[in-house]
């Protein structure tokens, strides 16, 4: 299943600058292990030891992973994903 | 109602039906409208309880000056506290935010030094530790660290919410120094715990994301994960949509991180009537619309409202 992938500025120097990929795979565990194939390095910015990084946050539909099940969430045919650098509001 | 100052004024504010915008008459949505607190924002309330903290504590004595980061709000009521209890304040605020904060905190005495647009907040918080550091007579209350912030959601924002909506099953607010859903959020663990607490945090344009390294990234020290039972992500133009909506059919003027904040909340109410189960969910409006005027979200298209906000720290 190919999904859409929305890149940070800050991991575009990975895709060439693309804002937007497309990677395979049912869960988001998945999609990220075909995001670092095609773009090699971009994985271990994303994902560490620990799993998904302290400064990562990455959205299904606009939905945080991290409240749905984090790298095993499912996703479905038409889902996209959202990665962003955690920063400061208020 | 009377009150024996301004300062005693904050809070209490009103929670109001939205009879138009509820899908039906079992899942109903309700706006605890912030915007009526002494300076027009749900801030007043972190402000006030942030400055009688440090005075008890100690930190802050007559006459100090205060530092602060802040998009705004947050300044704009410390100004305000500051003005009544005597102290002076310095604001580090980012240059993409509107041109009314900048005034209003002029108005209200505050001076206001600039952090570059790029990496918005994040620039905001950095210069103001460097300042902290430079001028160690200044007291930097740091809303995005501080318990008082949380606690007077705890002690207030919750019990309000409770009291007059015991029927509660949701609660919806934007997530920026964590402040408001934290506080909220633990007195609805403590008090009410199957109350679902959802977080709207603001996506803005990508140069607020133009960091130079992961590193640098930013997660408030308030922040505790635990508390919230899902987070969502709102662009500007779901944002800006609602905003119109909240205005077109309730008559409500509200702030573009209310339009967000009720994205969320017509998300939770459309899976509560999908799913038949009733749902009581209340909202905040964090701030009024007047100091967004200049910016055009009111004005022309969806699409041009949009365009005039980006790269702006609308929330």
């Amino acid at each position: 299943m190919s999904i859409e992938v929305r890149i940070p500025t800050i991991l575009r120097p990975y895709t060439s600058g693309e804002k937007l990929v497309r990677a395979q795979g049912v869960t988001l565990e998945e999609v990220l292990n075909d995001l670092e194939v095609n773009y090699p390095g971009i994985g271990e910015r994303i994902i560490d030891e620990n799993g998904l990084r302290r400064f990562i946050n990455i959205y299904v539909n606009d939905e945080d992973v991290r409240f749905l099940a984090g790298l095993q969430s499912v996703l479905g045919e038409n889902d996209s994903i959202t990665i962003l650098p955690a920063v400061a509001g208020g | 109602m009377r009150f024996d100052s301004l300062l005693d004024s904050v809070g209490h504010t009103p929670l109001v039906g939205l009879p138009r915008l509820s899908p039906s008459a079992e899942v109903r949505l309700w706006a605890k409208l912030e915007d009526r607190n002494p300076t027009g924002s749900v801030k007043d309330r972190a402000a006030l309880a942030m400055v009688l903290d440090a005075e008890r504590s100690g930190v802050l004595t007559p006459g100090a000056t205060l530092l602060e980061p802040t998009s705004g709000n947050t300044g704009i009521s410390l100004a305000m506290v500051a003005k009544q209890r005597g102290y002076q304040l310095v604001c580090v605020m980012p240059e993409n935010t509107s041109a009314e904060r900048a005034q209003l905190l002029a108005i209200w005495g505050a001076k206001v030094i600039y952090s570059p647009a790029a990496g918005g907040s994040n620039e905001a918080v950095r210069v103001a530790k460097g300042l902290a550091a430079e001028n160690p007579d200044w007291v930097m209350l740091y809303q995005y660290g501080n318990p008082a912030n949380a606690l007077a959601h705890y002690e207030n924002t919750g019990p309000e919410l409770l009291a007059d909506l015991p029927s509660i099953t949701h609660f919806v607010a934007g997530l920026g120094t964590t402040g408001t859903l934290m506080g909220v959020g633990r007195f609805f663990r403590d008090n009410k715990p199957d109350v679902s607490i959802v977080a709207a945090e603001p996506r803005y344009g990508e140069l607020v994301y133009g960091l130079r390294n992961l590193d640098e990234g930013f997660i408030p020290e308030l922040y505790d994960e635990t508390l919230l039972t899902t987070r969502f992500s709102v662009g500007p133009s779901d944002a800006v949509r609602r905003t119109r909506e909240l205005l077109e059919i309730e008559g409500i003027f509200a702030g573009v991180s209310t339009g967000a904040i009720l994205h969320a909340a017509l998300g939770i109410a459309s899976k509560a009537v999908a799913a038949k189960e009733p749902a009581d969910i209340a909202f905040i409006v964090c701030d009024g619309g007047w100091k967004y005027l200049s910016t055009g979200v009111y004005e022309g298209t969806l699409d041009e409202a949009e365009a005039a906000i980006e790269g702006q720290l609308w929330a």
